[in-house]
């Protein structure tokens, strides 16, 4: 099997943010970057399915020169190649632009399968892969939680609320998005990292995809942050004193007045 | 917060995009493998056997030598392994560092492309397992006059006597048994369960808890011709091996001192007494400001001497050199994040102690620090102050 996985560059969960001065986005410069973490669980989603047969697993990212590295990452950790939309024209899009991106990067290599992470850290939208699937044409599964080969395509557990799960059928190709948990993804071995750098890394840009630079990017997008703000820290709050069964009987009757769970 | 050691002079800036690679991939294993386990191996006195495997296929067992399923990495992504898995404990870093710069690089260097079929494969992958086997009871920084002997039958040699303090002994597939033929030193290759070999744990140690360390018997152990590694002659073989994993041991010292500044750093700034947090004491702020500024310095002897090896520069008394710097400065780190720590700083909840106890074995293994000092006096005057 061909399978394409899209991955993402975030900022590290643990990184310092800050709104920059225009209020649209985050301060990117200064803090450090790390692969999102949903992706890491598509990408050993699909080299387990390569590995159960065989066939090519392709790592695609969209993002500024700095992407590379989490490209580099999946190649050291068992990806065969790597594309990366690194041109100026598909940076700082909404999740329809960079759909459009990814899907004309996406059919020239005309895969049977396309993984995804749920969602990415950074703006936690989970929109691109299905705008990805339907304008790839393609059935879409999303928070996948076991993936198996049948004989017609594949069959997909989602994750639904409490623990249940629904059980799909999607012929291929298709794209699904993985959830965290499927699976328990390996380490970029040593010797991974060290034939990574043999391994084919292409930039095509919009011109190569032929792709209109106004549909894709900034220019392509409907979606607009216009007012970053970090929230209010919460003021307050009460601290309840007295004895250990005072202090419980307090607590439970705050509980049961404020949230009705009790 | 997910752990990032120490680097106060951007000493990552000196290490190459695969080299930094490495020792992340290296850092996400210790961080989800190692730190949530290796309290409890401690207080149990047991190692980790089941991390083996995990260590084989990341490519860190003999990862500094070529082909026979070995990564090849330069002497430097090897030091920052050591720095990573050290920050772990140190008895992991001692099982890694005996297998590769112990056990596999001599088989590597000295053995016969049979034997280097035969074990370096096996090694890689963490499915056999090695021990070097050069102390005794009786001669320790004095290897050189060890009894252990080897005599010529007609089918190979006969070894006869004993070793102590021995990393992976009784775990070990094969153990790399140091012994004098007519006189000589020379290695040999005894496997696990060969008649007239014996090895039993040492027990009662307060250091190197999550690390096999043990006393090897060879009462008449006849082993084949193929058991001789052929390249080995006198105690300079040992010794090259040794210097090996010494470069190693000075690495993964920084790696001990930034865990217990790491520890001790959020402790101040979290413990306040007298009504604010203990990190805003100058008391406290000179001990942080010792600890960071020897880190940085042990750092870069460290990036300096990686590039030295990797040109064929460096010197075993440069090894030496940092060696001896390096863990007598993670101890003394050790020591003083301890003592910042109050009184949990004596509980295993905290790393500190726990590295503190395993690195005065590593202050005493691989060349006791006045050994080292000992090396750098012969390289400064050319007199040799041993005898
Ligand atoms: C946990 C652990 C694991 C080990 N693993 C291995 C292993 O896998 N394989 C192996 O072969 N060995 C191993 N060793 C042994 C280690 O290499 C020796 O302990 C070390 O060489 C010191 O020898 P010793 O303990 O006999 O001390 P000694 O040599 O008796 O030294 C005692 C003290 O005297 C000092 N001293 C000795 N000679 C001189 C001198 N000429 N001038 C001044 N001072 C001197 C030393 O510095 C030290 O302070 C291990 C040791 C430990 C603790
Ligand atoms: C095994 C054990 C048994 C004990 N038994 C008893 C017992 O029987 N009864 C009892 O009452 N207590 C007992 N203690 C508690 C002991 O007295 C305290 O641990 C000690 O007073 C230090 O307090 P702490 O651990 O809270 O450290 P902290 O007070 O939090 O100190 C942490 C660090 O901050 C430093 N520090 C604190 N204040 C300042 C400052 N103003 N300026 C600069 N540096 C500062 C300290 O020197 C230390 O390095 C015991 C402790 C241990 C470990």
């Amino acid at each position: 099997m061909k399978i394409v996985v899209c991955v993402k560059q975030v900022p590290d969960s643990d990184a310092a943010l800050a709104v920059n001065a225009d209020r649209t986005w985050i301060v990117d410069s200064g803090i450090n970057f790390e692969l999102n973490p949903y992706d890491r669980y598509a990408l050993e989603e699909a080299l387990r399915i390569k590995e159960a047969g065989e066939g090519e697993v392709v790592a695609v990212s969209l993002g500024p020169a700095r992407a590379a590295q989490v490209l580099k990452t999946c190649l050291a950790t068992g990806a065969d190649r790597a594309i990366h939309l690194k041109d100026e024209a598909f940076q700082g899009g909404d999740p329809w632009a960079n759909a459009q991106a990814l899907a004309a990067a996406i059919r020239t290599v005309e895969p049977d399968l396309v993984l995804c992470g749920f969602q990415a850290n950074d703006d936690t939208l989970a929109q691109t892969p299905v705008l990805l699937a339907e304008m790839l044409g393609m059935p879409h599964a999303t928070g996948a939680m076991k993936i198996e080969k049948t004989d017609t395509g594949v069959r997909v557990a989602r994750e639904l609320e409490a623990d249940r799960r629904e059980v799909v059928d999607l012929p291929l190709p298709a794209v699904i998005t993985v959830q965290t948990g499927i699976n328990e993804p390996r380490y970029a071995s040593i010797k991974g990292i060290m034939a990574a750098k043999r391994k084919e890394m292409k930039t095509p840009g919009p011109a190569d995809l032929g792709i209109d630079p106004s549909q894709v990017g900034a220019a392509g997008s409907r979606l607009r942050f216009f007012d970053l703000a970090v929230p209010p820290k919460k003021e307050g709050g009460e601290v309840l004193t007295g004895s250990t069964e005072e202090i419980a009987v307090a607590l439970v009757k705050r509980i049961r007045e404020n949230t009705g769970v009790l | 917060m997910a752990y990032k050691g120490a680097d106060f002079y951007l000493s990552d800036e000196l290490f190459t995009e695969e080299e930094i690679l490495i020792r992340d991939s290296v850092r996400q294993f210790v961080t989800d493998q190692i730190m949530p386990i290796i309290a409890k191996h401690n207080r149990e006195g047991t190692f980790p056997a089941h991390l083996v495997p995990g260590l084989g296929e990341l490519g860190l067992l003999g990862a500094s030598l070529e082909g026979y399923g070995c990564a090849g990495v330069s002497a430097t992504a090897y030091g920052l392994m050591m720095v990573e898995l050290e920050r772990g404990d140190s008895g992991i870093r001692s099982f890694v560092s005996v297998q590769g710069a112990l056990c596999m690089y001599p088989i590597y260097r000295f053995g016969s492309e049979e034997q280097k079929q035969h074990y370096l494969p096996d090694m890689a992958k963490g499915e056999a397992i090695g021990s070097f086997g050069l102390t005794e009871a009786d001669f320790g920084s004095n290897p050189g006059g060890m009894r252990t002997r080897a005599e010529k039958t007609a089918g190979g040699y006969l070894l006869n006597g004993s070793k102590s303090w021995i990393t992976n002994g009784t775990i070990a597939d094969v153990s790399i048994i140091w012994a004098k033929l007519d006189g000589v030193i020379r290695g040999f290759l005894v496997d696990k369960g060969t008649k007239g070999f014996s090895a039993q744990d040492i027990k009662g140690k307060f250091s190197l808890r999550a690390s096999v360390t043990s006393e090897l018997l060879l009462e008449n152990v006849e082993v084949p011709e193929t058991a001789l590694l052929p390249g080995t002659e006198g105690l300079k073989s040992a010794l090259s091996c040794l210097n090996q994993a010494r470069y190693g041991v000075a690495w993964g010292a920084i790696g001990a001192a930034q865990a217990v500044f790491d520890e001790a750093v959020r402790y101040a700034q979290g413990r306040v007494q007298f009504g604010r947090p203990i990190a805003g004491f100058q008391l406290q702020q000179a001990k942080m400001a010792e600890m960071l500024t020897e880190i940085t310095k042990a750092q870069l002897l460290c990036a300096r001497l990686g590039r030295l090896k990797e040109a064929g520069k460096a010197t075993p008394a440069m090894v030496s050199l940092a060696k001896r710097n390096n863990v007598a400065m993670a101890l003394d780190a050790a020591r003083t994040a301890r003592d910042i720590l109050g009184a949990v700083g004596i509980m295993d909840e905290y790393q500190t102690f726990r590295h503190m106890c395993n690195l005065e074995s590593v202050k005493t293994y691989e060349g006791t620090h006045d050994i080292h000092t000992l090396i750098l006096g012969q390289a400064i005057t050319g007199l040799d102050a041993f005898e």
